[in-house]
């Protein structure tokens, strides 16, 4: 254990924030939190909004167990884990359907799976229960930001392409639907964000050699 | 009779839990490697939805929703503990996955030795969450129609699983390009599977 602080933005620290972004992304390379991912990317004001909401949980959740983490009984951890994230959603749920509740509406049961959303649970168990708080509160944010990099983006496309909209605001002008263009009706449609997903990993991957899973 | 068997098949296939909603992905990628395993997971993801949804049922109507409780007392006509489903399901999931561990245990052991580590992993397991927040959200009007949707959902997400378990054993001799090998080409997959399974909307029955 070093003698000296360290700096609360050193190069490790910050590299917990930007890591998550691209070479260890919760969706694309650790495989997790994907059920929500793809479920409310239709339009990207709710995905905008999930992605508050889990860094909200995320960061909390991470600070409160990092604080707990020399006091919690590893035979219970997992309940403790569980109570404390759920208490968060609860939270959030509320705030969601007193300030924003057509964007709760349209979220519905899936703000309540936040609780069981894998990247919680998954970076409560491999980092938070074993750092110190500012740490696991920085690695929550980046990893919550990696998470809604790539819910904005699968969003995005298929907004855009789906609706002609970005944001609610109409980004395709009349001239080119009158030419003949048609909005992708099966971009609304959930298989679809599988299939970007995939070929965002596609791309990642072929940027980043050593994501590249060998048979 | 016939409204069970409805929501059953509506269930499995129209409203199935991968394809139409997403629950239970993480496990559904990680665990499809091969299709003994997934058949193992699957197998244990049917019997803990087929308990949890029912008991979750009984839950929602004599204690959370609003006016639940007036089997109690006449005054808690507008008492509404809805506010408290999160936490009360996850509850009731996790100590649910602990009974239906016992429950192998006893009366199955050989079963209980080939499920292995799979059942605690159910506890965190959207799908399970999700099967109990559907329901909550569907207000179906008895407890079988409940029954039948709770197992109509994880045969589903059985079929699900154990069909990309397949597809994924037979494309290791395919030629994938590189960057899609692994995750990427199974979402891909998982994507035209759910295209294939939206043939059944629409279907009257």
């Amino acid at each position: 254990m070093s003698a000296e602080k360290e700096p609360l933005f050193s190069s490790k620290n910050i590299k917990l924030l930007t890591e998550p972004l691209n070479d260890s992304n919760p969706i694309t390379v650790q495989v997790l939190g994907i059920c929500s991912a793809l479920a409310v990317t239709v339009k990207v004001k709710p995905a905008f909004v999930m992605a508050i909401s889990v860094m909200v949980v995320m960061a909390v959740s991470n600070v409160v167990i990092s604080l707990l983490r020399k006091t919690v009984p590893p035979r219970i951890r997992i309940i403790v884990q569980l109570v404390v994230i759920a208490a968060m959603v609860i939270l959030v749920d509320q705030v969601l359907k007193a300030f924003l509740f057509d964007i709760s509406k349209q979220l519905s049961v899936f703000v309540g799976l936040i609780i069981t959303n894998c990247i919680i649970m998954g970076r409560l168990e491999a980092f938070a229960l074993s750092n110190k708080p500012w740490q696991s509160f920085l690695d929550g944010i980046g990893n919550a930001a990696g998470y809604g990099v790539i819910l904005i983006i699968v969003a995005f496309f298929r907004e855009l392409l789906g609706s002609g909209t970005v944001w609610g605001y109409k980004v395709i002008p009349e001239s080119v639907y009158d030419f003949g263009y048609e909005n992708n009706g099966l971009m609304i449609l959930p298989p679809m964000a599988l299939i970007v997903v995939g070929v965002i990993i596609w791309v990642q991957r072929a940027k980043n050699k050593k994501l590249v899973e060998s048979n | 009779m016939e409204n069970l068997v409805n929501i059953f098949v509506k269930s499995v296939f129209i409203d199935n839990m991968i394809f139409a909603y997403f629950l239970g992905m993480c496990s559904y990628l990680a665990v499809s490697k091969t299709v003994k395993t997934s058949t193992g997971l699957g197998i244990a993801v049917i019997f803990v939805l087929g308990f949890t949804v029912p008991v979750a049922y009984l839950i929602e109507n004599y204690l959370l929703k609003e006016g639940a409780l007036t089997w109690l007392s006449e005054s808690f006509a507008d008492v509404d503990l809805s506010f408290l489903s999160f936490i009360i399901f996850i509850a009731l999931i996790a100590s649910m996955v602990q009974l239906v561990e016992m429950v192998i245990e006893k009366f199955s052991p050989a079963l209980y030795s080939s499920l292995g580590i799979f059942l605690p992993l159910i506890a965190v397991n959207c799908a399970i969450l999700g099967g109990s927040l559907f329901m909550q959200e569907r207000a179906y009007s008895n407890i079988a129609e409940a029954t039948a949707f709770g197992l109509g959902s994880g045969v589903g997400w059985f079929l699900a699983i154990v069909g990309i378990a397949a597809i994924r054993e037979k494309i290791r001799y395919s030629n994938v390009p590189d960057p899609l090998k692994g995750l990427g080409i199974t979402f891909i997959i998982t994507g035209l599977m759910g295209i294939a399974f939206m043939g059944f909307m629409g279907i009257k029955l």
